[in-house]
């Protein structure tokens, strides 16, 4: 009889994971060759991931953001606002380049819905920035200072009816809102609908729903994209998303400047507050994880990076919540990919602790031959393929630089092949080389 | 002066240092000694980040605690006696397409604690832009920041454009930021590439002063 989840060991809910991905339910495979392409990148990942055994040959995964566009002619303002011009450009790349593993068009998200919403804490092509620039982020304090409380107290309350009505324009009269909690028994319903007569909160929640139109016509287009990726036997490299506590609070919620000086003025708040995120951020990648049947969870790395804090504020705000949410995901069976931007030179010895197999690591300006050493017999990694290499160097300077990352970094496995960081623009040869030359050059005996 | 004010803002002691400027002021002490001294109080934290004892939260906090004291101070100032004497003058900006400011803050914060005086440009700053402050200034160092990849070809634009002005054997360029490295400093014909702020003064002071 099969066991229960609940009775699995983490290693067995894995090992159950990794069979859903496998199984590619609901997947029209276009041919033989594309379902054994299919399984074998999966198994060439877990292989590398889980090193036990080195794998056929070095993954390729391909992280881009605007990039498969842009080697296609298709401007970031086209990709936001023109779903099936994005979703043919992927598909093109696809057949052209043939990387393992792709990122998913999903990661470019709507400006339609942006726009609908009126967001505030980015400026995307077209809106406060030229049509052929990326989105970009705007520092701010969506959370203040003396928010902590109110976010600790109640996260769920804080974002709905403050975060929410601060970052979206459309979504500021939320704040008139009760809380939910509010609401019990016959006697307090009526009271607590009247907030949801004000015309201004119901064009609030009008807004919402034309976003949530808008956002099934964009799911229709990206699910239809990843379907047919699979079908063609090429693999998605995201399963769930989850973040570092620290940096929900320092890229989400208070800006770089404001959670570093909470540092210093409220070290106490940060703490509590990191602890109190951690069981909801373990939860969403979990959750993602087992909608998409994939167990690979995306964790992008920004504010513990080298040079952004201490060593002991490292330690003290960063590690031991990161830690745990990995443990976290990895206990569920799921293989979290931490991809870490920036240099994690200083941070190697602290990622010695996670146990061996459990996540994989793309750096991006890491010294991966130290890296290599310090994390071989554990930890998988990945990356360090310069964007400036990519997008100003030849073809053979790149063949040069991910030879030396395989003979070293490489070495016995535990490797994939990745840019360093996820690329908003690219150059056919320089791509074309990087996948092509892993492709021949990586394979183990 | 006692160094105590410098000591209690290197050691980042945000209210001892504010009450320390509080009582010295009553005492009738000069503000524009409080003033030179909180002035050294910086250089010593910006020397403990060239030598990475220090990260960029110390700088971001020591920045804060400058504010609060310059704030207690200026009432008491005459006008003009905010700025020091200045080592040259640095033109910096984020290049055009790009909106990032935290890098490029830093590198003006380090700028002007390190005695320069700093015509910053702010964010997505056109190819002109550049050219016209450089030529209004007389500066000859200018910063170019940039954290995407699209930045590549604004730097090497602005570049071309101080060239196509005349201006280029007048200025020294460095770049930084996100990810540019060396090779882009090749692709974009700047002069240098620093990797942090302090690298930003030092190439300032090789090139103009120091």
């Amino acid at each position: 009889m099969e066991k229960k989840w609940e009775e699995m060991t983490p290693e067995e809910k894995r090992e159950a994971r990794f069979e859903t991905w496998l199984s590619a339910e609901g997947v029209a495979f276009q041919s033989a060759e594309a379902e054994a392409s299919y399984k074998a990148n999966i198994r060439r990942l877990k292989d590398a991931v889980l090193m036990e055994k080195a794998p056929d040959r070095v993954p390729v995964l391909i992280m881009g953001t605007l990039m498969q566009a842009h080697l296609y002619g298709v401007t970031p303002e086209e990709c936001m606002y023109d779903y099936g011009k994005l979703d043919s450009a992927h598909k093109r790349f696809l057949q052209d380049y043939r990387p393992d593993f792709f990122s998913t068009p999903a990661f470019v998200g709507s400006g339609k819905i942006l726009d609908i919403l009126d967001m505030q804490q980015y400026r995307w092509p077209g809106h406060g920035i030229p049509g052929t620039s990326g989105y970009q982020c705007v520092e701010g304090e969506y959370m203040t200072a003396e928010d902590y409380p109110a976010l600790i107290n109640d996260p769920s309350d804080f974002w709905l009816r403050t975060w929410l009505p601060r970052v979206f324009g459309a979504l500021e009269p939320l704040k008139n809102l009760g809380a939910l909690t509010d609401l019990w028994e016959i006697v307090g319903v009526s009271g607590h609908m009247i907030p949801y007569g004000i015309p201004d909160v119901q064009n609030a929640l009008k807004a919402l729903m034309a976003a949530g139109d808008e956002a099934m016509a964009w799911i229709q287009q990206i699910g239809a994209f990843e379907m047919e990726a699979k079908a063609m036997g090429f693999t998605s490299s995201v399963g769930g998303a989850s973040k570092a506590r620290f940096d929900i609070l320092a890229d989400t919620l208070r800006g770089t400047r404001g959670a570093m000086m909470d540092m210093y003025r409220q070290p106490d708040r940060i703490l509590e507050a990191v602890e109190r995120l951690t069981p909801l951020y373990i939860r969403q990648g979990v959750g993602m994880a087992s909608f998409a049947g994939n167990p690979l969870v995306f964790m992008p790395l920004h504010k513990g990076a080298d040079g952004f804090m201490s060593d002991q504020q490292f330690k003290t705000f960063y590690w031991p919540t990161l830690k745990a949410v990995i443990l976290g995901l990895a206990e569920e069976g799921c293989v979290p990919f931490l991809f870490c931007e920036g240099g994690y030179n200083s941070r190697l010895e602290y990622l010695q602790e996670l146990p061996k197999g459990s996540c994989f690591w793309v750096f991006d300006r890491t010294d991966m031959t130290r890296a290599k050493e310090m994390l071989g017999d554990t930890l998988c990694i990945g990356g360090n393929v310069p964007s400036g290499l990519i997008l100003t160097g030849t073809a053979d300077d790149v063949k040069d630089y991910c030879r030396d990352l395989i003979d070293t970094a490489g070495k016995g496995g535990g490797y994939l092949m990745s840019f360093g960081t996820a690329m908003d623009e690219g150059k056919p040869e320089t791509v074309h080389a990087m996948i092509d030359f892993t492709k021949e050059y990586g394979v183990y005996a | 002066m006692s160094g105590e004010l410098a000591k209690r803002l290197a050691d980042l002691k945000e209210e001892e240092a504010v009450a320390f400027v509080e009582k010295a002021l009553a005492e009738g002490t000069d503000p524009m000694d409080l003033l030179a001294e909180a002035r050294e109080g910086m250089m010593t934290v910006g020397s403990r980040f060239a030598e990475e004892e220090y990260f960029i939260p110390d700088l971001i906090y020591s920045g804060a605690i400058l504010k609060r004291i310059v704030s207690i101070l200026e009432p008491h100032l005459k006008e003009e006696q905010t700025s020091g004497e200045s080592k040259g003058k640095v033109v910096i900006g984020t290049v055009a397409g790009d909106i990032h400011d935290i890098g490029k803050d830093l590198v003006v914060f380090m700028l002007d604690v390190s005695g320069f005086e700093v015509l910053d440009l702010g964010i997505d700053v056109p190819e002109a832009k550049f050219v016209d402050a450089v030529r209004e200034s007389g500066s000859k160092v200018v910063g170019l920041s940039g954290f995407l990849t699209p930045a590549f070809d604004s730097m090497k634009r602005t570049v071309e454009a101080l060239r196509e002005a005349g201006l280029r054997d007048d200025v020294k360029v460095m770049i930084g930021g996100g990810q540019v490295d060396d090779r882009i400093r090749g692709y974009t014909g700047a002069d240098a590439y620093g990797k942090d702020a302090m690298e930003a003064v030092h190439l300032a002071e090789q090139w103009i002063g120091g």
